[in-house]
């Protein structure tokens, strides 16, 4: 491949046809700027929902008499249950503690704590809450259940919270997953028509050199170039106004808004780094498979 | 997948189409004896070859002719006659749907897609509009058909200058072809058609577009490269200027050959350039 004709070649064509060049940097640039605002905001949606996620638990409530010993009892037996990620016990005293501060009233009305000792368990999945409750409390044909432990008196997993949550979050996250695929589509259809557009005023130009001899392949590799370097210098663009965005919008108001300090956000080297490739797969593989039908001669 | 299926369908057209044919054929005005004479003199060969183009639309019908090494030879007849598809079929721009060719004694239909361009490079070709790079210089232009090939820039500048001396472009290196006439754009058009010195060169209606005088010009310039030792096609359905350059003609009508002639004038064949434009210029006047 001689190089450095086919660079020759790529820069005189974009000097050449400099309105579809601007044409297909501008597509590239508001494509990525949009794409860059985007993963950010699905990521920050994603990490939301997956936060909410893992406040499922499932509490296996301990026998009010419950001895040190069954506690421990309980416990490596719990170590040693599925589907189970983490387990906090939570005495009676830090429960009535915890409970009093959210509903003081009522707990004055009690006059006594009416909590037992319970151990707080983090299933490995919230989708899982249901199977260790079912691994811990199990029914039988007779309708009277079978607990695993005599000093466990009940486990609950608060099924309907849950459900809600799980749900909920399901929902946002497959929009989230829609959405960024219609963005992605409309992306590469943007560019691809802008491509195929600036291509078409040069049918003929693509004409004449195939009948003047020149391969496929000859023809094709400058406008690949030029494809590589529009989408180069439009992914250059967007990434430098998402970069003046985040210095001057995002950044100071990370410490006071929860949602744009979660913590799993994409890094902002990591999200340059997409999103230039991104940028430039797509304009050169687009200008090099656009031309594909007026090589055609 | 499609390209053969319209193949298929026009294969069968073909038979169709034959048996009204071949009751019409007796009716045709002038009988013509094919004149194949097959051998290594032999550049361009048609055998029997049909193109048509969907149902009804016949663009070549069972034609059969061949032209030697070093003739220069004319088809005429007017629009519609089938010799731009002569000249289209002959750069593999379309294949025949019936009938072999060959150039230099290679069948074009064993050419397979990816090999057409390497093939291409040994045809020169002039078209009645041109075909110029409109975004690059007459030098830029000519030199783009030996970049093909894959010369270095130092073979370009070493061939180009003698192109440019012949076609009488030397002024005109830098200029783009909007900044040139009629005549001189298709002096570029012949140049870079004749720049990696291919042994056949084509021409369809190069004077189609331009005024008797700049046609004299023209084909003076191809005169002068088929006296250098190129085959030279033209088609052309300027009858009166084919009868003065005093070639070979081979006439078409509605796709059919109905003459084809040596005009028995291959006696001037060794009048030079000059002498042939002077007789042009004479004889237009006359």
């Amino acid at each position: 491949m001689k190089l450095g004709f086919f660079l020759k070649e790529s820069f005189r064509s974009m000097r050449r046809n400099a309105v579809p060049s601007v044409a297909a940097f501008a597509s590239v640039l508001v494509t990525t700027l949009v794409l860059g605002v985007f993963i950010p905001v699905v990521q920050a949606t994603n990490g939301a929902a997956n936060d909410i996620r893992s406040r499922v638990l499932v509490d296996v409530d301990l026998s009010p008499g419950a001895s040190p010993a069954e506690v421990a009892r309980v416990k490596s037996e719990l170590q040693r249950a599925p589907h189970i990620k983490s387990i906090q016990f939570v005495s009676r005293q830090q429960g009535y503690e915890q409970e009093r501060k959210l509903n003081p009233q009522a707990f004055a009305l009690i006059g006594y704590n009416p909590l037992p000792d319970i151990f707080r368990v983090t299933p490995s999945s919230p989708e899982e809450s249901g199977a260790v409750r079912a691994e811990l409390d199990q029914s039988s044909p007779l309708g009277t259940r079978l607990l695993t432990d005599a000093a466990i008196t009940g486990v609950q997993n608060r099924q309907a919270q849950t459900n809600t949550i799980l749900s909920a979050t399901r929902t946002i996250k497959l929009t989230m997953a829609l959405l960024a695929g219609l963005l992605v589509f409309a992306s590469v259809l943007l560019i691809s028509n802008t491509i195929r557009l600036s291509l078409f005023s040069r049918r003929r130009e693509v004409e004449v050199m195939k009948l003047v001899g020149a391969t496929d392949w000859f023809i094709r590799w400058p406008f690949v170039l030029e494809g590589l370097f529009l989408g180069a210098l439009g992914g250059a663009g967007a990434i430098g106004l998402l970069a003046l965005a985040k210095v001057t919008l995002v950044d100071p108001l990370a410490n006071t808004v929860k949602l744009i300090s979660q913590p799993n956000m994409i890094d902002f080297r990591l999200l340059i780094v997409v999103l230039m490739a991104c940028a430039i797969a797509v304009s050169a593989a687009g200008s090099g498979l656009s031309l594909r039908r007026f090589l055609r001669v | 997948m499609a390209a053969i299926e319209r193949d298929v369908r026009d294969r069968a057209a073909v038979r169709r189409h034959r048996a009204v044919l071949r009751l019409r054929a007796g009716s045709h005005p002038v009988q013509v004896r094919p004149r194949v004479k097959p051998g290594a003199d032999t550049v361009v060969e048609f055998r029997g070859v049909s193109k048509l183009y969907g149902p009804g639309g016949i663009g070549l019908e069972r034609a059969t002719f061949a032209v030697n090494r070093q003739e220069m030879a004319f088809l005429v007849g007017s629009t519609g006659s089938g010799k731009s598809t002569i000249m289209r079929l002959l750069i593999k721009e379309i294949e025949p749907t019936e009938g072999t060719i060959r150039v230099a004694g290679r069948a074009l239909e064993d050419i397979e897609r990816k090999k057409v361009p390497y093939y291409r490079r040994n045809v020169g070709v002039v078209f009645q509009d041109f075909k110029l790079l409109p975004t690059r210089t007459v030098y830029d232009n000519i030199a783009y058909a030996l970049q093909v090939t894959g010369a270095s820039r130092k073979q370009i500048r070493s061939t180009l200058p003698d192109i440019l001396r012949l076609t009488g472009l030397s002024t005109k290196l830098h200029n783009y072809p909007h900044q040139l006439s009629g005549g001189e754009q298709q002096r570029v058009a012949v140049a870079r058609a004749f720049a990696s010195h291919p042994p056949l060169l084509l021409a369809d209606e190069p004077t189609g577009n331009l005024d008797p005088e700049t046609s004299i010009g023209i084909m003076q310039l191809l005169y002068r490269i088929n006296r250098a030792g190129t085959t030279v096609l033209v088609a052309s359905h300027d009858n009166e200027m084919v009868d003065r350059m005093r070639r070979r003609v081979i006439e078409l009508r509605r796709g059919r050959i109905v003459r084809d002639e040596a005009s028995g004038l291959y006696g001037s064949s060794d009048e030079n350039t000059d002498e042939l434009g002077q007789r042009l210029r004479t004889e237009t006047r006359s």
